[in-house]
């Protein structure tokens, strides 16, 4: 018995097999169950070492040989596994309530087992095979054979997939930089090529107008799923640059170009979001500053940043399962998420309008939200390096605040004489309070998540250390 | 050998070009199968014919995909049909034109950092990746859509045989493409749905 059999081929099978399975609550309840079984399993039990059970002993190997590669799990990546499946869990055991269990589940767990490889894989940088066979995946997940593509699927396909072929030639040209540290025009080359790569990939500005577009034509429930998934094992696969090319580490322009990206993506992002409206664009755009925050973690000192950015994963994955399954209700309910047409809906929707503005406020760093201890470290670690830096990190974070306060105004604002009502069915109001439950949780007890991310540096060899 | 190379490269140059200017589907996928004919050839000077004739056959295999889905569509196609204009046409040979004098230009630079791979494939692989850049650029058409990032896809594909021959990435390769036919034909038989019909 191996890891990646385990943790990637028979996962992938099981989702082949929910495929036939046309029942959106056995859907939704096989495939939580399963995802929560493979974040335990791998949470708890050790790879590569032997264990016994009764009279039993048994030891599964880290790595699978497969076509001449390898993919190979490590034993210090078993949190991050656990963080991965159990955050899908939180999708799958959603997707009854969304709607949208036929093909969240399979797809999402066939797309998981994906992201998995890519991070198992060896050599590492062909991991952006396995990422561009999970966005190939995403397709018919996004869009309904009985429904017209809109631009914003077209372009999703065009900007993932033309990120893979400069990755993996730039993987190559870094490991002829490793060969000529001296040859500064094939460094430069290289870096340019890599950050083309990461720039399609992590939807970095300016390639991040599908998102919008995206949120507008698919069921919002599942484009969060994939707002999700993909920048965050990808901005893993980019730190593992990181941690693979010492030239790279140290390079101060890489450490520049990463907080002016990380920084382009929060301002942006937050300025955005403040000026939208349509509820679905703004979460799009808080998405986008979302991963300008990972993308700003990544620029700091290893030995804070890498912490500060697993920090953020789950508080990400919380809050956007949370703000997706909530305008998905809304969505169900009324023909556009644009504001004219959601005023007032808290009255009747209270549940997914305040799990909304949660979800929103932590994305923004509220405080005593999820997503405020990693942005607070974030922005105290980022005032230590600039003062000028911290200033625009804020500039976003009002757009953010902005954004929220607007939703909820716009939301919360009905006839003076409309009373309350809970329109919500039972499944979705539950799924909504155990997800601001959550949100609440993860603000005031940050504490909790250090069981999964404690060890999650030791996945790199360098960085962090 | 080597005259065999440079005429892929003329082929692929006619063939990449002819995507660019074709307007009925049918050629589109003449086009498409000969332009992976073409990078076979360029291909095998750094593969054994095993290997590469992988590209050959899952390149093939798209193009039927895509063709067998647009010949089985109930109509005209509307879409495709407003977006190829006549006008277009000089326009489009115009454009291919200057991708060919930027690929003539980049081409010795391009070839110095992949290992000497060789004028013809260097060249021959950027032709690629500019026309299909190019076809993205002018089309929204799902079909060309698809036909161009397999385009670019090949491209990228004849440069990369030069400098890693791992059977894993030759498979995980093929499977991208025959996706990328496969989404294609997806999304080109929902763009032909007149209305939202969600069964689900």
């Amino acid at each position: 018995m191996n890891a990646p059999t385990i943790w990637i081929i028979a996962p992938a099978f099981t989702a082949i097999l929910l495929f036939p399975i046309r029942n959106q609550r056995v859907l939704s309840i096989l495939g939580g169950t399963i995802a929560v079984l493979l974040a335990l399993s791998a949470q708890f039990i050790p790879i590569g070492e032997a264990l016994g059970v009764g009279e039993l002993s048994f030891k599964i190997d880290a790595s699978l040989d497969i076509l001449g590669r390898v993919l190979r799990i490590q034993p210090a990546e078993g949190s991050l596994l656990a963080i991965i499946y159990g955050a899908a869990a939180l999708w799958f055991f959603g997707a009854e309530a969304s709607g949208t269990a036929g093909r969240i589940v399979p797809y999402g767990l066939l797309i998981t087992t994906f992201m998995v490889a890519s991070i198992a894989v060896e050599p590492f940088l062909f991991a952006a095979l396995f990422i561009e066979l999970a966005i190939l995946l995403a397709i018919p997940m996004l869009n309904s054979i009985y429904q017209k593509p809109g631009r914003g699927v077209v372009r999703f396909l065009i900007y993932q997939t033309l990120a893979m072929p400069f990755i993996l030639l730039s993987g190559w040209l870094l490991s002829g930089v490793e060969a000529s540290p001296g040859d500064v025009s094939l460094a430069a080359q290289a870096a340019s090529m890599l950050g083309l790569g990461f720039a399609f990939l992590l939807a970095i500005f300016p390639l991040y107008n599908w998102i919008p577009l995206l949120i507008e034509e698919a069921s919002p429930f599942i484009v969060g799923f994939l707002l999700w998934i993909l920048p965050t094992v990808t901005i893993i696969f980019a730190a593992g640059f990181l941690d693979r090319y010492s030239w790279l580490r140290s390079s101060p322009q890489t450490a520049t170009a990463l907080q002016f990206a990380g920084l382009l993506m929060i301002v942006t992002g937050g300025i955005w979001a403040a000026t939208q409206h349509h509820l679905g664009r703004i979460m799009a755009y808080g998405s986008v500053a979302e991963t300008g925050f990972a993308i700003l973690a990544l620029s700091l000192d290893s030995r804070v940043g890498i912490p500060i950015l697993f920090l953020l994963l789950p508080a990400r994955a919380l809050g956007l399962a949370v703000w997706s399954l909530a305008l998905t209700i809304f969505n169900n309910q009324v023909e556009s998420m644009r504001f004219s047409t959601v005023r007032g809906l808290l009255h009747s929707f209270p549940f997914a309008g305040a799990a909304l503005i949660l979800a929103s406020l932590s994305t923004g760093a509220f405080p005593l939200l999820a997503g405020f201890p990693a942005r607070l470290a974030l922005w105290e670690n980022l005032a230590r390096l600039s003062i000028t830096s911290a200033f625009w990190m804020g500039i976003g974070i009002v757009g953010l605040l902005t954004s929220s306060f607007r939703s909820l105004a716009v939301l919360g604002m009905a006839d003076e004489y409309t009373g309350w009502e809970i329109r919500e069915d039972w499944l979705q109001g539950i799924m909504l309070g155990l997800g601001m439950i959550g949100l609440v949780i993860l603000g005031l007890f940050p504490q909790f998540t250090q069981f999964f991310l404690a060890n999650l540096p030791a996945m790199f060899e360098r960085l962090g250390r | 050998m080597s005259t065999l190379v440079w005429l892929a490269v003329i082929l692929i140059t006619i063939t990449s070009v002819g995507l660019l200017l074709a307007r009925d589907w049918r050629w589109l996928i003449i086009f498409l199968s000969a332009q992976y004919f073409g990078m076979l050839i360029l291909t095998l000077q750094n593969w054994p014919l095993g290997m590469a004739s992988v590209k050959v056959v899952a390149g093939w295999m798209s193009a039927a995909i895509l063709g067998m889905t647009r010949s089985g569509l109930p109509r005209e196609d509307r879409a495709e049909r407003s977006n190829i204009l006549p006008r277009g046409r000089l326009f489009r040979l115009f454009a291919a034109g200057i991708v060919l004098v930027i690929v003539s230009s980049v081409t010795p630079r391009v070839d110095a950092i992949m290992a000497d791979s060789g004028f013809a494939i260097t060249s021959g692989s950027l032709v690629l990746i500019g026309m299909g850049l190019l076809h993205l650029g002018v089309s929204n058409h799902i079909l060309r859509v698809s036909i161009g990032l397999m385009t670019i896809l090949s491209g990228f594909e004849i440069l990369y045989s030069t400098v890693e021959s791992s059977i894993l990435v030759a498979a995980l390769l093929a499977i991208s493409n025959l996706g990328l036919a496969l989404v294609g034909s997806y999304l080109l038989i929902a763009s032909n749905v007149e209305e939202e019909t969600e069964l689900i």
